[in-house]
């Protein structure tokens, strides 16, 4: 099928690929063709500048000075917190705590809402789907408080099996830990179905929303979790960056999970007070440039609309689901009848590794590896998959590339 | 930067057939090499008749260039004393990592084939988990080796 017989939803993707300056280079002396989205955003100029203005006008430490500069630099980074908020549709933004990213948000709700209650005999609940992030954080706090992790299993198409989600949910259940879209195989989670019957269980839930958040519209009072975690670098802002949304009551009993500056009221060697929400969790100076380019990402995304987003990257899927099928060997990992635009693959028995590095001579970027779902691999018995992992500001075009490539690292293997 | 120099014929084909695959049992020598992130596997075994590798064999399942390089390898130090093998380890491992490398080519055979692989750094690693793991095997170690 060629490429632009495609329909399309009237998507403008080459002037939004023009927002994007890394996009116009070639890579192995081809142009490159960028699909390891689901690893790492590309950022819109638009982002670029708003970080480096920052650091070029306004840059001073936050919360303290008197001064102006640090005035205009604590006011773009209270203003991303409103951005975020209504972006995700949170009640209040001191529900918006920032972090490093979605990991740490996970081990900060381990650590602060978990562990000062959990005990020998409860359960944290996660499932198959996992990345490592939200998987290790509750090992840990497992570990130190005598609890169980159980695993909700997936079935061979990549789907978390609900009928057994619902005998393994309990009173035990302290805590329901769920991928809202899988990264390994982009399984989109039907989180709702699980979130209303951890409701009546009384269990809370925290959703990891890292690789959902780029690619859907997310409103988690519409959700109706309790946390839900999330990285700018996934959604065209800078690494190193991320917010945990938390329910206010809950972050409101939790204590302080580091110490620092900016967590605290008063500090005397006998006792310290701490600092309301959302500073109570953001000890020492933050990365500031990080929520200021956050905000900038966000407005960019919300340009261009995330329900157009959802629809022309769904088309890019499809066409490449239709595409690399036809590919004789080449096996798609992870068939879930609602995926985020993501193709985990594996081609014959060429080993993903040499699939990635054969493609990249190609100028084509994917990822190759277990994707930090190691579970994931070992569940589809299989060391590593190759990922090729989509955004909207990939083409149809880039599509056939993809396929040429490997169509080209058969016959450098010889197959 | 040309994949025919990563991928020449030599390495394609000991991929696709790879020499001394196997168990050898019973072995004096063997040990695990295992490279999680990438999800390279093998684990190498030797006979040793006094310092001497009278037999060396190999299996687990990696890309290419680590199936290969293990393929070569076995080939290359079947008869070798420890002493050589450690002579031949070095020059590999210069010939992986330096582009200035002071090696005889014509000392080492068809393992010279491996000379592309220094201009894909990302995949040193893969070349050299065979030789790592050789080493741990005559070294009685037990620990299972990674090169990540």
């Amino acid at each position: 099928m060629s490429a632009n017989l495609r329909p399309v939803t009237g998507f403008d993707v080459e002037a939004i690929r023009r927002d994007f300056p890394i996009l116009h280079q070639q890579v192995n002396g081809k142009p490159l063709v960028y699909l390891d989205n689901a690893a790492s955003s590309q950022h819109p100029r638009s982002v670029i500048e708003a970080i480096s203005s920052y650091y070029e006008r306004d840059h001073a430490n936050v919360h303290r000075g008197v001064h102006a500069l640090s005035q205009r630099a604590t006011d773009a980074f209270e203003g991303a917190r409103d951005v975020i908020r209504r972006f995700i549709n949170a009640a209040d933004t001191k529900e918006i705590i920032y972090t490093r990213g979605t990991t740490e948000a996970v081990n900060l709700v381990a650590q602060s809402f978990l562990r000062p209650t959990l005990k020998a005999g409860d359960e944290v609940l996660i499932s198959a789907l996992e990345h490592h992030a939200n998987i290790v954080p509750w090992q840990l706090v497992c570990e130190q408080t005598g609890a169980k992790l159980k695993v909700i299993p997936i079935d061979d198409r990549g789907v978390v099996d609900f009928a057994a989600f619902e005998k393994l949910i309990g009173p035990q259940t302290k805590l329901l830990a769920l991928a809202h879209v899988s990264n390994a195989l982009g399984t989109i989670v039907p989180v709702a179905k699980y979130i209303a019957v951890a409701k009546r269980h009384g269990v809370p839930v925290l959703l990891d929303g890292a690789q959902a958040i780029p690619h859907t519209r997310v409103d988690v009072r519409a959700l109706d979790c309790d946390f839900y975690c999330f990285s700018a670098h996934k959604m065209l802002g800078p690494t190193g960056f991320g917010v945990l949304y938390g329910r206010k009551a809950l972050l409101e009993k939790m204590p302080p999970w580091q110490g620092g500056g900016d967590m605290i009221l008063t500090v005397t060697f006998e006792k310290s007070t701490f600092n309301q929400l959302p500073w109570k969790f953001e000890a020492g100076t933050p990365h500031i440039a990080g929520a200021v380019g956050l905000a900038a990402a966000i407005e960019y995304l919300e340009g261009i609309g995330m329900d157009r987003i959802a629809a022309y990257e769904h088309e890019l899927l499809t066409y490449a689901t239709e595409r690399l099928s036809k590919i004789p060997g080449l096996r798609i990992v992870g068939t879930a009848p609602e995926k985020a635009a993501v193709i985990s693959f594996v081609f014959d028995d060429i080993h993903p590794h040499d699939i990635g590095t054969i493609v990249d001579t190609e100028g084509v970027a994917i990822r190759t590896g277990h994707h930090c779902a190691m579970p994931v691999m070992d569940f589809f018995k299989i060391p590593a998959t190759a990922r090729a992992s989509f955004s909207f500001y990939n083409t149809f075009e880039e599509i056939d590339r993809l396929a040429a490539a490997l169509e080209h690292t058969r016959r450098v293997l010889g197959g | 930067m040309d994949l025919k120099d990563l991928y020449r014929d030599v390495i394609v084909d000991h991929n696709r057939n790879p020499r001394n695959f196997g168990k050898l049992e019973p072995a004096d020598a063997r040990a695990d090499g295992h490279n999680p992130l990438c999800g390279d596997r093998l684990t190498v075994y030797a006979k040793l008749d006094g310092e001497q590798i009278s037999d060396v064999k190999f299996e687990g399942s990696g890309c290419a260039i680590s199936v290969a390089s293990a393929s070569l390898l076995t080939e290359a130090v079947k008869g070798k004393t420890r002493a050589e093998v450690q002579a031949l380890f070095d020059d590999v491992h210069a010939l992986l990592t330096q582009h200035d490398a002071n090696v005889d080519l014509s000392k080492l055979g068809k393992l010279a084939a491996l000379s592309g692989v220094r201009e894909f750094p990302a995949r040193v690693k893969c070349a050299s988990l065979c030789w790592h793991t050789l080493n741990a095997a005559l070294d009685s170690q037990a620990e299972p080796v990674s090169t990540e």
